[in-house]
């Protein structure tokens, strides 16, 4: 079983079956990808924009091609892949609606991962302090941070329902603890597990 | 060695391989995708590093339009420094200590495999414009049966750029099972409208020529008119338009003003005249009609037919291409990308941000060192793990 610090891969592991195929939007360095095949023997691609990443994946021999996902994914046809990942990554799109919908199109199911911004920390930081909240999800400067849009794990459920996105599963966690009770102001990360009716 | 070690001073070149030799393999004939025959083919070719017992650390590098044999080490005969000597050396990413690297001149050529300026057996004369229309089809074939005569069943890596990089993507399409990897780079799946006719007004250049006399211009005045001019338009397309402004600028050579005459006055002026006459003497102006028509021959076949053939295909891809090159553009190593997808082929791309344009793969960067070092690294480990 992973061992590792990242709570995100240990649940996306427990979400993905064995033998499966997977592409992972925006794969970073590729460390989720090689950890799906490490532990669950999976046909992994990445794809990713940032140059230096695709040298850390190419490093680890994880198989990732150089695009811009807020293109879409014009080369795959539809259902190609058995899950789609867009772990931390739908958050830093410019246009997350068409990225998510064409996850849903080449994916069977697809899993999504952001950060809460209901998280009570948040909300302290712009309700009481009355700053951009730097959180341990939230890490950066607003003059610098990759994050093109902020949303709360209440507004996420609302876009499903709106777009007819059946949520499979989703966990809401605040550090290696899953939160249940009141996760949209409790927990400071969330997973879903999407499918499309 | 001692005597190594002296020329290598003497040529004023070091290199980690040292003094490298072409040799020489012939073979009686090859069927032409043309319907024709060629008989006898010679293949000159080099290697590198040493073939281990399993001989399954073979890794072919083929060259681009104007390359030869000669790829790495310094020339035995001309002293020079190979092509992609930043490449293949000990610790280099095709690294010799490892691998066994070949390198071949394609047929066509002039630097020792059989081409236009051979002679002909039949006649006892140069071949000139008799010489068979070749493509890389057949360029490949040759190279399968050197492959063949050096008793190696599966090639670990077939790799190279511009034109090098058809020839990977054809052993793979006419060789699927004998190649493990494969590195096409900066190159595409067919020639274009806008890449045959750059092609074009070189062979014009050449043809026009009144020195090139139907191509049976052997012992007479070499058609150096013309073959410059390819040249120089040719290394139009091979540099970037930023890559020109960073060399050159507007800057004039050896004076303030303008001359206002038609000397070689701005430096890019200089460079290209340079270039193309420096190019006159290492290469064949035949040569240069019959590469660059193979070029424009190529075409590996309708997207879909392609993912047909290559569906499920075992063969590991490093697809890699770069920024400002405009010749071969990105595009077309996505439009590689894409195809294998399809074909649910394992495939890693990249496209590299340079300033240079195409040539850009022959200039050492480290960004295509580390791909290739790791791709091939991880790739080799694999091998060794399933065997």
């Amino acid at each position: 079983m992973y061992q590792g610090d990242r709570f995100d891969f240990e649940i996306i592991l427990t979400m993905i079956r064995e033998n499966s195929k997977v592409l992972d939007l925006g794969c970073g360095d590729g460390e989720l990808l090689k950890l799906l095949k490490e532990h669950k023997n999976v046909r992994g691609v990445g794809i990713e924009n940032d140059e230096k990443m695709i040298y850390a994946c190419v490093s680890k021999g994880v198989t990732v091609e150089h695009a811009d996902i807020d293109e879409g994914l014009p080369d795959f046809p539809d259902k190609f892949f058995d899950y789609c990942i867009l772990n931390f990554t739908l958050q830093e799109t410019k246009k997350p609606k068409k990225v998510i919908h064409e996850a849903l199109r080449v994916g069977n199911e697809v899993i999504v991962s952001f950060p809460n911004f209901a998280y009570y920390v948040v909300r302290f930081y712009i309700g009481i302090l009355g700053k951009t909240p730097r959180t341990k999800a939230l890490p950066y400067n607003w003059d610098e941070t990759p994050n093109l849009h902020y949303f709360t794990i209440k507004d996420f459920i609302e876009f499903c329902r709106r777009e007819n996105i059946e949520i499979v599963d989703y966990k809401g966690f605040t550090g290696k603890r899953l939160v249940y009770y009141k996760p949209n102001f409790f927990a400071e990360k969330a997973v879903f597990l999407l499918t499309k009716r | 060695m001692v005597i190594e070690l002296v020329k290598e001073e003497v040529f004023g070149e070091s290199s980690p391989l040292g003094i490298t030799e072409t040799k020489f393999f012939t073979f009686e004939s090859l069927q032409l995708e043309s319907g024709e025959v060629l008989s006898p083919v010679t293949i000159a070719y080099e290697t590198y590093g040493k073939l281990n017992n399993n001989k399954d650390n073979a890794i072919l590098i083929c060259h681009a339009l104007t390359g030869d044999a000669h790829a790495a080490g310094i020339s035995k005969e001309t002293g020079k420094l190979g092509w992609w000597e930043i490449m293949i050396g000990p610790d280099k990413p095709f690294d010799t200590n490892k691998y066994f690297i070949i390198c071949s001149n394609v047929i066509g050529g002039c630097k020792g495999s059989t081409g236009p300026s051979s002679i002909n057996p039949k006649t006892g004369k140069p071949y000139g414009m008799s010489f068979p229309v070749v493509t890389i089809k057949d360029m490949v074939n040759a190279q399968a049966k050197l492959i063949d005569y050096l008793g190696i069943e599966k090639l670990f890596c077939v790799a190279g750029g511009s034109m090098g990089g058809m020839q990977v993507l054809q052993w793979v399409y006419s060789y699927p099972e004998r190649v493990v990897t494969a590195i096409p780079i900066a190159t595409t799946l067919r020639h274009t409208a806008q890449q045959i006719a750059f092609n074009e007004v070189g062979r014009r250049a050449i043809m026009n020529d009144p020195d090139w006399m139907g191509g049976d211009y052997y012992g007479q005045t070499f058609p150096a008119n013309g073959l410059a001019v390819a040249r120089m338009i040719g290394h139009i397309t091979y540099m970037s338009d930023l890559s020109m402004k960073e060399k050159f600028g507007r800057k004039l050579r050896n004076k303030e003003k303008f001359g206002y005459d038609f000397e070689a006055e701005f430096e890019v002026e200089q460079y290209l005249r340079y270039r193309g006459e420096s190019f006159v003497h290492r290469f064949d102006a035949n040569s240069y009609l019959y590469i660059t028509k193979a070029i424009d021959y190529f075409d590996l076949g309708d997207n879909k037919d392609l993912i047909k053939k290559f569906y499920n295909l075992k063969t590991k891809f490093l697809v890699i291409s770069y920024s400002h090159d405009w010749l071969y553009p990105p595009y077309q190593s996505k439009e590689i990308v894409k195809v294998l997808k399809y074909a649910w082929v394992d495939v890693t791309y990249c496209e590299i941000s340079s300033t240079y344009g195409h040539d850009a793969f022959l200039i050492k960067n480290q960004e295509q060192e580390h791909l290739v070092t790791h791709f091939l690294s991880n790739a080799y480990m694999n091998l060794k793990g399933e065997n």
